[in-house]
């Protein structure tokens, strides 16, 4: 059998292959380099960028839970300009799309870090964080708020032309309805989900683990809600998914295809494995193979219920 | 890099404390004093995380089963704390394991003939091993290993046998001196000479206060710091601790996993 298509496009960003890196989980590419090559997958999103340097929580900011880690980062990045001035040289070199995933404290910086971003022909394109539950701002969540969500998509597709993702929260009542108005406000795609909010307790102490009290639950444990998020959410719109949440092997990624995404992300896995994605693009590409099945695409949303 | 790697012994040294001896790659014998190593304990996904280790000793001896007639190996100290380091004690010779290594930035060895200071808390004496066997060769060094009681003080016959003058102190006084390390420490420095560098592996309140007699003393010191981890190599960015310049407005946190897990003393806030 020849070799199977494994190439998907998302919001016009070509892939050689469904597999792209999750924001945070991937540091800047550059500290992923020794283990894989970068040149295997199909994209590499950024660390969540803000417009200023951020410093982040105290620690401990991670531990782990059964199935999964919970993490308080509080977002801490080099900020926007550090970013195209000392990372973006290193991407630069790497023939894979580079996604720019950024955070804004309000809805003024998520549009100027959309417009910095919008003239650098090395970053592909944009997926805009609306979820990121450990840190808030005069009290607004845009994740969980469809008119604030919208708010966001609109002033970035207006300051930039690059394909505009926007990343979702599973903190809410109604995935669809967020799903939705994001679309309508200009979104060209979907990424789904961002991590679940938790916590953990040290009986002992009588206090919380994190320093932050709250932290985002990913890996394993969250792959059912994900993987239930973007069935709704890939009968309800019409643009493509991309399934993230405990992906771990080539089985939950294709799992994901199924459901109704058209790539998948890998986050917690890269710390267990760095060449965790790479091994997964490669997997995936055999179980097409071992399946006779010729394109990649033929998977998406093929669920039989 | 990352490898497969055989137990070939796992013995237990003292009651809860475990010495581990793996197979390793042959480029693993470059791994510098203070550098880690993170296991992967299990293959299914609990633990799910890889748990990190200092790197005790590690070698070569020869073998009939590889084809340059010699098996590198590292070794690791452990105390058994919770579920991670509970299974590990539970693994036997042949038993495999996934690890991640060398990690981290290791110890800076100073200026030949200089006295060297070793000051180890409990299962802190880990890396300071490796570090013992190279400042041997040219430093005179002197270790000071603390612990609650004399069952958590390990392995200082080892060191003994590479010729480092021991002192110990216990907090129950079963071993050694009673008291804390530190204390211990200043007693035997007013007399004599003072020293020319100073490491130290332990809790941090033990670090912190042999930051402090460094600067007294001004003598240059380096720690070796533990944090909670996800990654091991700067990616999650977990693991930090707060530099020197930190400050609600001037923000500096370093990655213990990346930027440490050694220190210069004087580069953190001790806060
Ligand atoms: C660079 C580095 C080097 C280390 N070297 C050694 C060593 O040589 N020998 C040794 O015995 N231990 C060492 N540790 C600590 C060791 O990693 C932890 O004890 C281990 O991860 C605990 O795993 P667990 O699953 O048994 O514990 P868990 O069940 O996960 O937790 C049990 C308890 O251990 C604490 N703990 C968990 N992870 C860590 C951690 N990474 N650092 C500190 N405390 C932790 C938890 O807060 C909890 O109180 C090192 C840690 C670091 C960061
Ligand atoms: C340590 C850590 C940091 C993260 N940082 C970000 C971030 O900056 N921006 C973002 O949109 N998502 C961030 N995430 C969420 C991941 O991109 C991903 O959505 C989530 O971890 C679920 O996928 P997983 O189960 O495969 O890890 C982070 C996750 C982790 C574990
Ligand atoms: S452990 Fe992930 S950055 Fe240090």
């Amino acid at each position: 059998m020849t070799k199977p298509v494994m190439s998907v496009e998302i919001a016009g960003i070509k892939m050689r292959n469904p597999v792209m890196t999750a924001s945070g989980t991937f540091g800047y590419g550059e500290e992923f380099a020794g283990y894989m090559d970068l040149e295997s997958i199909g994209a590499m999103i950024t660390k969540g960028l803000s417009l200023k340097p951020k410093a982040g929580n105290n620690t401990p900011r991670i531990v782990e839970t059964p199935g999964g880690m919970l993490n308080a980062i509080g977002l801490q990045n080099v900020g926007i300009d550090a970013f195209i001035a000392k990372k973006l040289p290193f991407l630069r070199r790497v023939n894979t799309p580079v996604i720019v995933n950024l955070y804004g404290n309000s809805l003024e910086e998520y549009g100027e870090l959309a417009a910095r971003i919008d003239g650098l022909p090395e970053i592909a394109g944009v997926e805009v964080n609306i979820s990121y539950p450990n840190v808030k701002q005069g009290g607004i969540v845009f994740g969980t708020d469809p008119g604030a969500a919208s708010q966001v998509v609109s002033l970035v597709r207006s300051n930039t032309s690059k394909p505009l993702i926007v990343k979702l929260s599973p903190n809410v009542t109604d995935i669809v309805v967020m799903a939705k108005a994001c679309v309508d406000a200009g979104a060209e795609a979907l990424s789904l989900i961002n991590t679940l909010t938790g916590m953990a307790i040290d009986l002992q102490k009588r206090r919380p683990v994190l320093a932050n009290i709250t932290g985002g639950l990913s890996g394993p444990a969250i792959k059912p809600v994900a993987l239930r998020m973007v069935w709704q959410v890939a009968r309800a719109v019409k643009v493509p998914l991309i399934g993230i949440g405990g992906v771990m092997n080539a089985t939950d990624a294709l799992e994901f295809i199924l459901a109704g995404a058209t790539a998948v992300q890998i986050g917690t896995a890269n710390f267990l494995t760095p060449a965790a994605s790479q091994q997964i693009a490669a997997e995936m590409e055999q179980w097409l193979v071992d399946n006779r099945v010729g394109d990649v695409k033929e998977l998406i949303g093929a669920l039989k219920s | 890099m990352q490898f497969q790697s055989q137990v070939l012994t796992n013995t237990e040294v003292s009651p809860g404390y475990y010495r581990m001896r793996m197979t390793a790659p042959p480029a693993l014998v470059e791994s510098e004093a203070g550098q880690f190593v993170m296991v992967k304990i299990s293959s299914a996904i609990d633990p799910l995380l890889r748990r990190p280790f200092g790197i005790y000793d590690m070698g070569s001896f020869a073998t009939p089963y590889s084809d340059s007639g010699r098996q590198t190996f590292i070794e690791i100290l452990y105390k058994v704390v919770g579920r991670g380091t509970g299974m590990l004690a539970d693994l036997h010779q042949g038993d495999h394991l996934d690890i991640i290594a060398p990690l981290g930035k290791g110890f800076d060895f100073g200026e030949a003939g200089e006295e060297k200071i070793l000051v180890g808390g409990g299962v802190g004496l880990a890396p300071l091993y490796l570090l013992a066997k190279e400042l041997v060769k040219s430093h005179k060094v002197r270790l000071f290993a603390g612990g609650r009681s004399k069952e958590d003080v390990l392995c200082i016959t080892e060191f003994e046998r590479l010729g480092v003058e021991t002192y110990v102190a216990t907090d129950d006084g079963t071993l050694g001196d009673r008291g804390l390390v530190t204390q211990v420490m200043m007693k035997h420095l007013a007399s004599g000479g003072a020293p020319k560098r100073l490491y130290a592996c332990g809790p941090f309140p033990m670090l912190r206060a042999v930051a402090g007699i460094a600067e007294e003393m001004r003598v240059p010191c380096q720690v070796s710091l533990e944090a909670y981890m996800a990654c091991g190599m700067g990616a999650c960015l977990g693991c930090v601790v707060k530099g020197v310049n930190h400050s609600a407005e001037t923000p500096d946190f370093r990655c213990v996993c990346k930027d440490g897990p050694v220190f210069e003393s004087t580069d953190l806030s001790w806060e």
